[in-house]
């Protein structure tokens, strides 16, 4: 069925932002395909066209720019991994993007088909959201900027227009000393949909703890910040039986998941806590 | 609009009239009669479909055929007995062969990104490498054992 749809695709970015002035709600955005492909074959997709961004190499490429590191929509999971660049600001994107999946996945998935797609259980976002990416959208009317936590709204839903499209991602530098946790709890190493993804940035300042973000997937209908863990953590000095109650505090005050076919509500909250707790151990130890 | 596709399978040059959107997978098979491809799940899970794209592994049941055009893909068929199928026949890496032809490919792919990037071709790799190529016949003990007794057939 979905061989059926209107297929266009674009070679420069000035091609693609005219297609897309005429672009709807059911218009498709297809990157590497991995989630969209699966989509169409299974017919729950349906969409009105499809625009294959897959040769634009303007949305390709990692470079450093004033406000941060800018990484481009189709930026690849494997591209991602081998980046000093991307190590060096957010040595936790490469740990989520080299669990997104198998050598196959890794080799296709992009940071802007994870961003665009905005599964609850995407595995690099959660990272995106603890290190304040913003994402830059691009339409023939001019250019905006949003923070991740604005940009994703909703189940699969997000704040691009249908005349949009992702072209990069900026991660602003690190502060000195700030330290990142990434982990993602699933049922097969290699190759699954997460069951948690859990990504905390912090800093320890003068005996005390710091600018804490923390995002978890897989335990709402969006990724999530967790905004009490600011709150709950922040000018406390790092001990454990501290952190595990004001990250109990925190869980439970800011993370109603749901129970699916991949876990009941329970565990997730119980595996969220477990993992943040130690996480934050981990992370506030010298 | 959309002309026919065109790109090159196992160093031939080809054109198909497709969709785009029409698998990778199912044109390399019924259009170009490559029928060494093998579909095990159909969404991206299993790797029984894995071929190359400019000698990147991909699973060619979430490729649209229309991101293939301009470049050099590689089944089984063009893989020739250079190492790595001998290696399989020798350590028994193969069994009922679904899996076979992607975990052949898989592990070509695994051995040029290592040489590539000079790291040496150990277990852990290959464990990492293959991951996401499921076998419900060998347990993959004689897999990896296929896999690293196939270095010294490359290079």
């Amino acid at each position: 069925m979905s061989t059926r749809a209107d297929y266009a695709s674009v070679r420069t970015l000035e091609e693609a932002l005219e297609l897309l002035q005429s672009a709807t709600e059911r218009s498709a955005l297809l990157a590497g395909g991995t989630d969209l492909m699966v989509e169409f074959e299974t017919g729950r997709t349906r969409p009105d066209r499809v625009i294959d961004l897959h040769h634009l190499d303007e949305l390709r490429g990692i470079g450093e720019e004033p406000a941060g590191l800018r990484i481009g929509a189709l930026t690849t999971c494997t591209e991602l991994l081998e980046s000093p660049l991307v190590c060096a600001y957010a040595d936790i994107l490469v740990a989520a993007a080299d669990e997104v999946g198998a050598e196959q996945i890794k080799n296709r998935a992009t940071l802007g088909g994870n961003l665009g797609t905005a599964s609850p259980a995407a595995d690099l976002n959660p990272v995106l959201l603890a290190l304040k990416a913003r994402v830059r959208l691009a339409s023939s009317a001019g250019r905006r900027e949003l923070p991740v936590d604005r940009f994703l709204c909703g189940y699969r839903e997000t704040a691009r227009r249908s005349d949009e499209l992702i072209e990069s991602v900026v991660i602003p530098r690190p502060l000195d000393g700030e330290r990142h946790g990434f982990r993602k709890v699933g049922t097969r190493r290699a190759q699954s949909i997460a069951k948690l993804v859990l990504a905390i940035s912090l800093r320890v300042v003068e005996g005390e703890i710091r600018d804490v973000r923390a995002a978890a997937g897989s335990v709402a209908a969006k990724t999530v910040l967790l905004p009490s863990a600011a709150l709950e953590l922040e000018g406390k000095a790092p001990n454990p039986s501290g952190l595990r109650e004001s990250w109990r505090r925190a869980v439970k005050r800011d993370v109603t998941p749901i129970g699916d076919v991949r876990s009941s509500a329970e565990y997730r909250r119980e595996v969220l806590f477990r993992v943040g707790t130690s996480m934050l151990i981990q992370l506030t130890s010298n | 609009m959309n002309g026919p596709i065109e790109f090159r399978l196992n160093g031939r040059a080809v054109s198909i009239d497709a969709h785009p959107l029409r698998r990778l997978l199912d044109c390399v098979r019924e259009e170009l009669g490559s029928t060494g491809t093998k579909e095990g799940c159909g969404e991206g899970e299993c790797g029984a479909c894995t071929l190359l794209i400019d000698g990147c592994a991909v699973n060619s049941c979430i490729v649209p055929v229309g991101q293939a055009v301009g470049c050099e893909v590689t089944t089984i068929e063009g893989t020739g007995h250079e190492g790595v199928q001998e290696s399989f026949l020798e350590e028994g890496g193969t069994q009922c062969g679904i899996c076979t032809p992607g975990l052949i490919l898989m592990t070509r792919a695994w051995l040029e990104a290592c040489e590539r990037k000079g790291e040496p071709a150990t277990l852990e790799g290959a464990r990492k490498a293959l991951a996401g190529n499921l076998c419900r016949c060998t347990g993959y003990g004689k897999v990896l054992a296929s896999a690293l007794a196939s270095r010294r057939g490359t290079s």
